[in-house]
This record gives structure tokens, C-alpha cells and sequence, in this order.
């Protein structure tokens, strides 16, 4: 006699595809996936408890530990939503300096997602090359920051140091270099028929679904919604440029792929614009108070992280200290929908949709 | 099992106890803690001098220092002065009067200073110690407690006329307040009367229109929000706890990506028994978030398909998030 | 070499015999500790890396050390594990691994064993190693493994099916399963007179189907990092996983001998007028193109998905090896017969 059973089986929190400390709690039936639970909160460290704590300049170091691959993205949420609040003039240097980091946060961020999704997909070289390129931005931060990865770079008001000579031409090098090297991306890895096989229709949901379940970045615009949040709701200055939002149709994985290499493109297309704008000199640190203390409110920011709608929601009393600070974390909320889109596939296609999805575990716990 | 429960309980209580005696940062009342809310007016990490006696032992440092609290005394007092007399609510606020008069309190020798300047100009000679800077440091000071005096009075010449127009002029009208009057007068119509506790424009949050909504009707009120045409809230994007002490607050950021229009739907909760009908059934988005809040403030969410703690362990006692939280490690 | 087996078994013979395949054996590990280090050197540099060379002039020795590690680390077998499984599981691996090596020629000369079935026999024996995959992975008491060692036994059963029929063609063309009767069927002079032209669409598939048996990228599905940690090695440690990993290298091994065998030629230089390199030069370069060409596959090429797998090899192999024995057979009764 034959005799089958469903196999119960922890994916994670130590596994080399959860991109971290994170569990899927999955049930077999031979390498169908019957059911999945996700499981998180290994990394939470209490960030917005520890922020009730914490005068508003000393969160920023926290935020770059929530989404460590885009650091910066994280620090502007938060200096944003200060600076609504208080209603705070930014210098407009200050301004570029933040917005051309962004964008070059976003660059590594994509870079970084696009080589561990081929490492989950078996394929090892594209991981070293994409690492490879963004070492250079990485390094473009640490001259400008002192720091690799956690910058703590912006400040309410301004942002803490002002490029140093020759920093923006290194910028401006990077953009044509960047663009090479995409050429070569795609001729080594788009076209490769076995990569194509692997994610095409893969992890496919409807716009519907998409807006249910709050998806945002390139998981939203994969099904064709037409939602970046610095075209639909501009911040910064990013209604000064311009720049195509790509998007697809089928929402599979493979439009997901397609979406961020090509917001690297966009992006490099910002920069060149940003670099001519910007003005040659100025204050980087508009007029702050001395003590940082919104008056008694509430605001809920949001920007376009390169994972998609990261939201600071903060409640002032009018203190130096948040009374709450909330942050809408993409990940997290992008996340939810992977148990749906994982029942009836297989454990490989589980690595596939887990990263096509592209999430941080730091900003997934918070 | 339940044993290690015990156990970690009697720790907790522990240290609730010796925790309660370091006083937390947030302690609103007490005159003992003049240093830290002292302390807590220098925000900026690299400007924290604090200017408590023991810091000064070099005597130039001193005078400094001193010159700078003078005239940061000299500021608060302006303001208190200010706040009690033109702006009741803050002063209603004890917290906020109770810091204020620390500050004032914690420098009271300074404060006489400036009086004295305030009064005629005369030199605060007792306020200077040290005699080698002591000329230098005056005029400066002087200088200081002058401009101070001149901010008070200017703000005792314009507290008057103020209190006499009692509320200011009212500011114009959001240009948001016929979308939020037309989405209140839909709300009201379709599900309730009463089912709008407050619906009014947060100014500062870009004139965001926002409903304060009757715990009672939330539901009802959900599935209109985003299944009504004119609504069509159909993407939430946020999900929020407030812990406000009284009572607690779930608050939901909504928008509709077409119009681009926003909303933010507050539902308060009582604190002992909190509880909010889930959005999850409507918006699929609610689920880890509300979730979340379940686990962080303790507010159940009835519909909700899968309640369970989802950052912090299955076994955790409390909600972390809640204001009254005892941390089982208070040093961390 | 071929005098002896021929003989009856005397005690010198034994020991003759022995003590050949114990130099051949630190012939195959020294192959193998350089093929370890010639891989991670290649990759290393094509993903833009230095790869080892620390220990030893140029990182030589790196193999020697890492081997060195895995020979004095504690030797790990998990409480449920099933003992004796787990322990035959790696022995089992490689003996058929180092046993196929007799059948292969090197020249007209060096060679082991002269079997007129050589080429069944490498098949045959090939399939005993997966079975011991299968073994570990189920002995191992993981999920993982479990997994890993299910995947193995699928792409076994998918893959030697077409890679046999695959070298039908070559065995029609030389009327013999002898691998030297094969190599010599190959002679003619000149490059196009090997197999490898007449039988394109054999020497791909066989090539295809040969980087599956092997368990290497993209078809490295029953160790599949990404999706199953190791697959089914996952609980092994020490010398035990050492012999697997030694396995998949005389299987590297193996089939870049066999390839230069079936469809390269074998010892025959690519044209008359270059007669005068010894033939064992010829096979070792073809042989170590062969190696190369499976390491370049490894850096270049995502992994393909289980399903996907099997597709392949029942779809689009299987029917493309037996077209391919149909076109032989018909070009032979048609044009030579």
C-alpha cells in the first residue's frame, strides 16, 4: 500500500533565500505548496517604541536600520514628516543633495535586489557584477557620509554635510557607466530562455488584488496601476523632472524584473537632471530650532522607496519627542499577500515569488 | 511552562517596582527631575550643553554657560508668561506648565538677574562668579536680558489684544472642506446619523480631511468608504495605534488612487477593553496591520480572520506599544 | 594492462592489479583537487573575483587544505538519522564514481579494462550513484534532504533514458559498445571525421543530458541552494560529505573522458599533418575543454525549475534522441549498406 502525507516544512528563519531572518511555514504535498504561513518578528527591535524615547534627530540613526538596503529613502520619511509638521523652509542645495541620494539609493537598492533574485534563481555571476556596481555607489556614501550603509545622513532642516569637491562629478560618472553596464545586464541575463521560464507568469495577480491588498512600488505597477508616489503625489522636487514610470501588464514576476531594471534607467535620468539643476552652492540646513518640537498634530507622510510606499505616521504633543511614530513599512505590508500567491506552487516557485516580491527583513519587523 | 510564566511574571513585578523609582523621562509632575526636562530643552546631540553647575569647572566655560541659561531663562519665562496669559489650552496642558516651571525654577537665581535687568538695567553682579571674564560676560548678558525684556513685553502688549479677540481670526477656509463635507453628509446619509463623532481638516498633514467614526459604525462605514462610488476609497494604505492615555485610537489612511483624493479614519477605543471591528473582510491590507496593533496595543479586532501576536512571540505578556508598559528589562 | 586481465589471477597479479588502481586513484584525486582548484579559479575570475591564492604558491594547496578540514572535522550524524544508510550513502557514491573509470582509453595504449560492453557498463554503474543520493537524502531524517535525494531520483530516471539513446547513434556508426573500437571507428584524420559533426544533434543532447547526471547548474536541482539549503547533503559533514563532493568531481571527470571518447575523437589529433603531438596530449586537451566548458556553464546559467526539468528531458530529449537514432539508422541502410 501506498501511503502519502502532507510534509510540514520550515523555510527559515535560517534559510539562504529568506533574505533574512524570516519563516514560511509551509505544507508539501510532494513539492506543491498546500498551504504557507509566514512567520516574522526575529528582527523586531522596537523601533517606534524606542522612538517615544527619542528626540527626533536621534531616530534617524534608527531608520536606517529598518530598510538597511535603502537607508536613505528611510531618513527622508522621517525628516519629511518632521518638516511638514513644523512647516520648515529646505534649503534648496539641501533639497538636491537629498533627492540625487535618494535616486542613488534607489539604484543600489534595485542593483542589490536584482542580483540576489538571480542568486535565488540559481544563477551566482550576476549577484558579484551587481554588487560590483553598487560598491561604487556605496562608496559614493561613505565619502559623502562616513558610512557604508547606516549614513544618517539627512537632518530635519537640511542635510548634515554638504557634497565634498569633486563628489558630484563622481556622480555624473557614475550615470554613463551605469547605463553600460544595464546594457550588459540584460544581454547576459533577460533574454536567457531558462531565467524567462523560471519567472514568466510566475507569482501573477490582477490589479484588483494588487490594490486589496495595498501592494505598492513595482509590486503595484507590475498589473498596471499607475501609482509612483513621486509622479501621483510629488515631494521633493521630483515635478521638476522628467522621468517615465515603467509599468506592466501581466503582473507576473518577469514584469516585476522588467519594472526595476528599467527604474534604474529612470533614475539615471533624474540624476542627469538633477546634477544640471542643481544650484553650485548654498546652505545645506534651512533655519531649524534649536529644540525640535512640532506643534501638538498629526501628519502621515509617504514616499516612493525603491520597495515601494514608505509612510511615517507621527503624533506630536508638541515635545522634542514623538508621543507615536508609526512607520508603514513597504515590505511589511507588500509581503501579506505571498500566502495567497504561494498555494499550489512549488518550493522553487516559492523562492521565486518570495524574491520578486523584494523585501527587507528589517523593515518587514521593524 | 506555566511555572516559567510565574516566574517571568514575579521578575516583572520586580522590576515595575524598582523601575517606578528611576523616574522615566516622561514623568509629568515632579519638581525633582528639573535636570532632565532641563536637559531635555537641548535637543541636538552636539549642542547638548547641559547647564548644570557640576559641568562647569572651567571657569570661562562657566560664564559661558551661565550667560547662555540666563538668557535661556530669561526666554522660557517670556514664554510661560506668554502661555498663561494668551493661550489657555497650553497652559491647561500640566504637563507642558509643570516643565516650564522647572526650567524657570532650576535657574531661579538667574531669573532674579534678569529681573533685575528687566527692571532698571542694573548689573547682575551676583550672577557672576568669576571675576577675570566677568566685564565681558556682563555686557553680554545684559545684552540678552535686554532683547528678552523687550520680547516680553511685546508679547504682554500683543497677549491683551488677543485675549480680547479670543479666538483669532479664523484662517481661510481648506480648500479640501467641500470634499470632506460632501464625503461626511454621504456618511451620514448612507450609514448613520450619528455614525461621525468629529470630521474636520488636519491643516498640517497637507489638509488631510479626517473622520473620527463611532466604534459602533466603523464597519458599516468601511465597506461604504470603498464600495461607494463617490467614495471609492479603495487603498489603504496605513494602519496606525495611538495609545492616548484615555483611550485608544486606531487611525486608517485611505486613498483613492484614481482622484488622488485621501482620508483618515480615526475609531477610538476604550483603553480596559478595546476593541475595533476589523477592516481585513473590506481591505485586505488591514490584516498584518491590524494584527500588529493587536499585538503591540491589545486592541482585538472582531472579524478579523487570523488574530494572533505577530511581532513579538505567542508567549509575550502585555502590549509593548501601551504608554504604561513595563519593559521586563528596564535597562535596555 | 590488458595482458593481465586476460590471464588467470595469480597473487603477483592482484597485486599488480591493486597497486595500478592505487595510483590510479591519486591520479583521479589529483585531478580532482585541480579540477576543484581550476574551477574556483575560472569562476573567480569570471565573476570578476581573484579566487584562492592564499595557501601555497598561487592558492595551489587551497584544495589540499580545505580537504585537509573536512578529513580532521568532527564527524556529525544526527540522532534519527538511520545509521547504517547514512554511512553506506557516501561509499556507495563513489564506488561506482571511481569503478566506471576502467572502460575509459586514454591512447591506443594506456587504457584499464578493454570491456566489449564499456559503454553499457558506464551507464549502468553511473545509476548506482544516484541511488545513494537517494539513500543519504532519506537517511539523513531531513526534510531538506529529503527532498534534495526525491529530486535526484526523478532527474536520474528523466535523464538516463535520453543520454543513453543519445549514444545509440554512435554505436551505430561504429558498430560496437567497445569504447576503443568507438575512438578508433573516429580515425580518419581530420576533425570532421569525430562524431561530434555527424552527430550533432546526439552530441547535444548527450551533452545536455550529461550536466543533469552530473547534478550540476542549471540542472544542480537535488542541492538546489536557494530552494533546498544543500539538498540532500545537508546533515553530512566531514569526510562523508568530502566523498560526495569527491563523487561529483570523478563524475566530472568521467564524463569529459567519455565525451572526448564518444564524440571528440579521443586521442586523434584534429588533422593529419599535427600526428606528431602524442595522442595522450589530444585527449587531455580535449578532455580539460570539456571540463572547462561544464564550469563556464556553471557561471553563466540560472537554475532551471523541477518541473521544468522533467519536461525537458521527456519532451524535447527523449524524441530528439530517438529522431536522431532513426536519421542514423536510415543515413546507414540508405547510403553506406
Amino acid at each position: 500500500m501506498i501511503r502519502t502525507e502532507e510534509l510540514l516544512l520550515n523555510v527559515g528563519p535560517q534559510h539562504p533565500s529568506t533574505h533574512g531572518v524570516f519563516r514560511i511555514v509551509v505544507k508539501l504535498d510532494g513539492e506543491v505548496i498546500t498551504e504557507a504561513t509566514p512567520v516574522m518578528g526575529y528582527l523586531h527591535r522596537g523601533t517606534e517604541k524606542l522612538a517615544e524615547q527619542l528626540n527626533y534627530t536621534q531616530i534617524i540613526p534608527y531608520t536606517d536600520r529598518m530598510d538597511y538596503v535603502s537607508a536613505m529613502t528611510n531618513n527622508y520619511v522621517l525628516v519629511h514628516a518632521v518638516e511638514t509638521m513644523m512647516n520648515l523652509e529646505i534649503p534648496e542645495r539641501a533639497e538636491f543633495m537629498r533627492l540625487i541620494v535618494m535616486e542613488l539609493q534607489r539604484i543600489a537598492s534595485h542593483l542589490v535586489w536584482w542580483g540576489t533574485y538571480l542568486l535565488d534563481i540559481g544563477a551566482m555571476s550576476p549577484f558579484l557584477y551587481a554588487f560590483r556596481d553598487r560598491e561604487i555607489i556605496i562608496n559614493l556614501f561613505n565619502e559623502l557620509s562616513g558610512a557604508r550603509l547606516t549614513y544618517n545622513y539627512m537632518r530635519v532642516g537640511g542635510v548634515k554635510w554638504d557634497a565634498p569637491p569633486g563628489w558630484l562629478d563622481k556622480v555624473r560618472d557614475f550615470i554613463p557607466y551605469m547605463k553600460g553596464k544595464l546594457r550588459e545586464y540584460d544581454k547576459l541575463v533577460s533574454g536567457n530562455e531558462i531565467f524567462l521560464a523560471r519567472i514568466k507568469g510566475i507569482g501573477r495577480y490582477d490589479a484588483a488584488t494588487a490594490i486589496n491588498y495595498g501592494l505598492s512600488g513595482a509590486n503595484l505597477r507590475c498589473t498596471g496601476v499607475d501609482w509612483d508616489l513621486r509622479k501621483a503625489e510629488p515631494y521633493s522636487l521630483y515635478n521638476r523632472f522628467e522621468f517615465d514610470v515603467p509599468l506592466g501588464k501581466n503582473g507576473d514576476c518577469y514584469d516585476r524584473y522588467v519594472i526595476r531594471l528599467e527604474e534604474i534607467r529612470q533614475s539615471l535620468r533624474i540624476l542627469e537632471q538633477a546634477l544640471e539643476q542643481m544650484p553650485s552652492g548654498g546652505e545645506t540646513m534651512g533655519k531649524v530650532p534649536r529644540a525640535i518640537r512640532p506643534p501638538a498634530g498629526e501628519v502621515y507622510v509617504r514616499i516612493e522607496s525603491p520597495r515601494g510606499e514608505i509612510g511615517c505616521h507621527i503624533v506630536s504633543k508638541g515635545k522634542a519627542e514623538p508621543y507615536r511614530l508609526k512607520f508603514r513599512r513597504p515590505s511589511f505590508v507588500n509581503l501579506q499577500i505571498l500566502p495567497k500567491l504561494l498555494v499550489g506552487e512549488t518550493m522553487t516557485n516559492l523562492i521565486t515569488i518570495l524574491g520578486g516580491v523584494d523585501i527587507v527583513v528589517g523593515e518587514v519587523d521593524c | 511552562m506555566s511555572e516559567e510564566k510565574d516566574e517571568e511574571k514575579q521578575g516583572e513585578e520586580a522590576k515595575e517596582a524598582s523601575s517606578s523609582k528611576e523616574t522615566p523621562v516622561e514623568s509629568p509632575t515632579s519638581e525633582g527631575d528639573t535636570v532632565v526636562s532641563a536637559g531635555s530643552t537641548t535637543l541636538d546631540s552636539e549642542r547638548s550643553i547641559v547647564s548644570t553647575p557640576e559641568a562647569a569647572a572651567d571657569p570661562e566655560r562657566e560664564a559661558k554657560l551661565k550667560a547662555a541659561a540666563e538668557a535661556r531663562a530669561a526666554r522660557a519665562a517670556a514664554k510661560e508668561a506668554a502661555n498663561v496669559e494668551g493661550a489657555p489650552e497650553a497652559a491647561a496642558d500640566p504637563e507642558r506648565e509643570a516643565k516650564l516651571k522647572a526650567a524657570a525654577e532650576a535657574r531661579a537665581a538667574r531669573a532674579a538677574a534678569k529681573e533685575a535687568a528687566n527692571a532698571g538695567g542694573a548689573a547682575a553682579g551676583d550672577a557672576a562668579v568669576d571675576p577675570e571674564k566677568e566685564a565681558k560676560l556682563k555686557a553680554a548678558a545684559e545684552a540678552r536680558a535686554a532683547r528678552a525684556a523687550a520680547k516680553e513685553a511685546a508679547n504682554a502688549g500683543g497677549a491683551p489684544a488677543g485675549e480680547a479677540a479670543e479666538p483669532p481670526p479664523p484662517p481661510p477656509p481648506s480648500p479640501k472642506q467641500p470634499q470632506l463635507d460632501a464625503a461626511a453628509q454621504l456618511i451620514r446619509s448612507l450609514v448613520h446619523e450619528e455614525a461621525l463623532e468629529d470630521a474636520y481638516i488636519n491643516e498640517m498633514n497637507g489638509h488631510m480631511p479626517t473622520f473620527i467614526v463611532k466604534n459602533e459604525h466603523w464597519y458599516a462605514t468601511a465597506v461604504q468608504l470603498k464600495q461607494h462610488e463617490e467614495l471609492h476609497f479603495s487603498y489603504l494604505r496605513n494602519v496606525s495605534g495611538v495609545d492616548y492615555e484615555t483611550h485608544l485610537e486606531v487611525v486608517y489612511h485611505l486613498v483613492d488612487l484614481e482622484s488622488r483624493r485621501e482620508l483618515a479614519v480615526k475609531i477610538k477605543a476604550d483603553r480596559s477593553t478595546p476593541v475595533v471591528a476589523s477592516a481585513t473582510p473590506v481591505w485586505a491590507t488591514a490584516n498584518w496591520n491590524e494584527r500588529e496593533i493587536y499585538d503591540l496595543l491589545g486592541v482585538t479586532f472582531p472579524g478579523h480572520p487570523d488574530l494572533r501576536r505577530i511581532m513579538m512571540s505567542d508567549d509575550w505578556v502585555g502590549h509593548p506599544l501601551r504608554k504604561d508598559y513595563e519593559p521586563l528589562d528596564s535597562e535596555v | 594492462m590488458g595482458a593481465w586481465l586476460h590471464d588467470s589471477l595469480t597473487w603477483s597479479d592482484a597485486i599488480i592489479i591493486f597497486l595500478w588502481a592505487v595510483v590510479f586513484l591519486f591520479v583521479v584525486l589529483g585531478f580532482v583537487t585541480y579540477a576543484i582548484y581550476f574551477e574556483r579559479k575560472v569562476i573567480g575570475w569570471m565573476q570578476l573575483r581573484i579566487g584562492p591564492n592564499r595557501v601555497g604558491p598561487l592558492g595551489m594547496l587551497q584544495t589540499v587544505a580545505d580537504i585537509f578540514k573536512l578529513l580532521i572535522k568532527e564527524d556529525t550524524i544526527p540522532r534519527k538519522a538511520d545509521r547504517l544508510l547514512f554511512v553506506l550513502a557516501p561509499i556507495l557514491c563513489y564506488v561506482p564514481a571511481f569503478t566506471v573509470l576502467a572502460v575509459i582509453p586514454y591512447t591506443e595504449k594506456l587504457y584499464f579494462a578493454d570491456l566489449n560492453v564499456g559503454l553499457l557498463y558506464y551507464a549502468a554503474l553511473s545509476g548506482i550513484s544516484t541511488l545513494a543520493i537517494v539513500l543519504g537524502g532519506w537517511a539523513s531524517n531531513n526534510k531538506y534532504a529529503l527532498l534534495g535525494g526525491m529530486r535526484s531520483a526523478a532527474q536520474m530516471i528523466s535523464y538516463e533514458v535520453p543520454l543513453v539513446i543519445s549514444v545509440v547513434g554512435v554505436i551505430l556508426l561504429s558498430g560496437s559498445l567497445n569504447l576503443r573500437d568507438i575512438v578508433d571507428a573516429q580515425a580518419g584524420g581530420w576533425f570532421w571525421d569525430w562524431n561530434f559533426l555527424p552527430q550533432i544533434i546526439g552530441f547535444v543532447v548527450f551533452l545536455i543530458a550529461a550536466v543533469s547526471e552530473l547534478n550540476r547548474t542549471p540542472f544542480d536541482l537535488p542541492e538546489a541552494e536557494s530552494e533546498l539549503v544543500a539538498g540532500y547533503h545537508v546533515e553530512y559533514s566531514g569526510f562523508r560529505f568530502a566523498f560526495f563532493m569527491l563523487s561529483e568531481y570523478v563524475y566530472v571527470y568521467a564524463i569529459a573522458a567519455l565525451t572526448t571518447v564518444l564524440f571528440l575523437g579521443g586521442w586523434h589529433a584534429p588533422a593529419p599533418f599535427l600526428d606528431f603531438v602524442p595522442g595522450i596530449i589530444w585527449f587531455l586537451l580535449k578532455f580539460a575543454f570539456i571540463v572547462f566548458f561544464l564550469f563556464w556553464i556553471r557561471a553563466t546559467f540560472p537554475r532551471i525549475r523541477v518541473d521544468q526539468l522533467m519536461g525537458l528531458g521527456w519532451k524535447v530529449l527523449l524524441p530528439v534522441s530517438l529522431l536522431n537514432v532513426f536519421l542514423t539508422a536510415g543515413y546507414l541502410e540508405l547510403f553506406v549498406k
